[in-house]
């Protein structure tokens, strides 16, 4: 029985400390990835709907992050979870906000600075992307594997400090 | 119409996603060979990440394709318990890897017709479709960059890479006649506004590769005999040696879960 059913800003406030099982120096709800919360009523009584819109289609984390949020809420004393998944709109890094793209600066990865279709020129062929080293803020980068460890990065260099960086590309 | 009767299956619809289900299946399946066997380590990366890229994009098709069939199939068994003769792919995409220049011309290849085909569904009436085509669509992009530059940097490249890229053009060409040819599914689905007009993308592909062959200095290959009839279930014989390896360890524990 819910004696104090946990209202939507209690849940995305739950959901706000799963951090992304790769990139843990951001949540999920950091990510874009939980869209709505709502309680709906079902045979099994109250049931918690969170829907989740999944990164790039190949991402291996998507199980491990359906599986986190249930965790997570179970923990918090919710009972039963829905999980419904929407494909459109599709996910873009144009929802990561301003204090995301730092948070991920400061963990070492050079966040998306374009809105994701504005880089001018053909769509087909790669464009120099605007993009900074996370350690020294050189711009002075050359791209290395167009992926990195995750579908979401790209490994570049910096041509001033000399490190290599990943490079959480603009999608 | 019973009130308690079925609707009837739209078995148009339940052959196009099969058939793009089936593509990305056996293309992602193709290129997941490479792990842990590409030239240099940020290729292993990108290569795998591709693979996982279309695999994704199959499971979300199959998974449309089981919901529209609606005879308790999901994309699991789709994927692992039909034969060869079930399966709905082109034939480019079966093509063996060969070797790097192989690998990456059938990609390209396959990547600007994808990238056209998921463009044009992304605003198809079916809301399911439109979805997994615009969700799609924007990786496909970024494999066509990756593809088209290694077209580039190995047609324009040494003596060695420039003969085994046109090599593996000329080898490859006879598969891409069937991207473009419509059939009754595929026309009944125009109609409704929900498919693909193949037969349109020929322009706009056509476009693309010949500005990257002209960039790589390689010869676009004559158009002449084409292979076809992998839409309707006919293969060569490279799909059944795939799906036996695909298919075998769920088919040696069905329903075992892990």
């Amino acid at each position: 029985m819910n004696l104090a059913r946990a209202t939507p800003a209690d849940v995305w406030r739950w959901l706000a400390d799963v951090p992304d099982p790769e990139i843990p120096a951001i949540s999920i709800v950091d990510l874009g990835i939980v869209r709505d919360v709502a309680w709906k009523a079902s045979d099994a009584g109250e049931t918690l709907a969170v829907t989740i819109t999944p990164t790039y289609s190949g991402c291996p984390a998507t199980r491990t992050i359906e599986r986190d949020i249930v965790a997570a809420l179970h923990a918090h004393g919710v009972e039963h979870v829905a999980l419904d998944v929407k494909l459109a709109p599709p996910w873009t890094t144009d929802w990561l906000t301003a204090e995301v793209r730092e948070k991920l600066r400061a963990y070492g990865i050079a966040p998306p600075e374009e809105r994701a279709g504005e880089a001018s020129g053909d769509i087909l062929r790669f464009v120099e992307t605007r993009t900074a080293c996370p350690r020294c803020g050189a711009r002075d980068v050359t791209l290395t594997s167009a992926f990195g460890s995750t579908p979401c990065k790209a490994l570049y260099r910096c041509n001033v400090c000399r490190e290599p960086f990943d490079h959480f590309k603009c999608h | 119409m019973n009130a308690g009767s079925a609707p009837a299956l739209d078995s148009a619809l339940f052959e196009f996603a099969l058939r793009l289900g089936d593509t990305t299946l056996v293309l992602g399946q193709r290129v997941s060979a490479w792990t842990g066997h590409a030239p240099i380590v940020e290729e292993d990366l990108a290569l795998t990440n591709v693979a996982l890229d279309l695999v994704g994009q199959a499971r979300l098709w199959l998974t449309l394709a089981g919901q529209i069939e609606n005879a308790g199939r999901d994309e699991d068994a789709l994927a692992y318990f039909r034969d060869a003769h079930e399966f709905r792919n082109v034939l480019l995409v079966e093509r063996p890897n060969g070797n790097f220049a192989d690998t990456m011309a059938r990609q390209f290849l396959f990547d600007t017709w994808h990238f056209y085909t998921l463009q044009r569904l992304a605003t198809s009436r079916d809301e399911r479709v439109a979805a997994i085509a615009q969700k799609s669509v924007r990786e496909v992009a970024y494999h066509v960059r990756r593809s088209g530059d290694w077209v580039v940097r190995l047609g324009d490249g040494t003596d060695v890479s420039r003969t085994r890229m046109q090599a593996a053009l000329d080898d490859l060409w006879p598969y891409t006649g069937e991207l473009f040819v419509s059939d009754a599914v595929d026309r009944e689905l125009v109609e409704r506004g929900v498919g693909c007009d193949f037969e349109a993308l020929r322009e706009p592909w056509s476009l693309h590769v010949d500005g990257i062959l002209r960039e790589a200095t390689l010869e676009r290959p004559q158009d002449g005999w084409m292979h076809a009839g992998g839409k309707t279930g006919r293969h060569t014989e490279q799909l059944g040696y795939l799906l036996a390896e695909m298919q075998s360890v769920r088919r040696s524990v069905p329903g075992e879960r892990w």
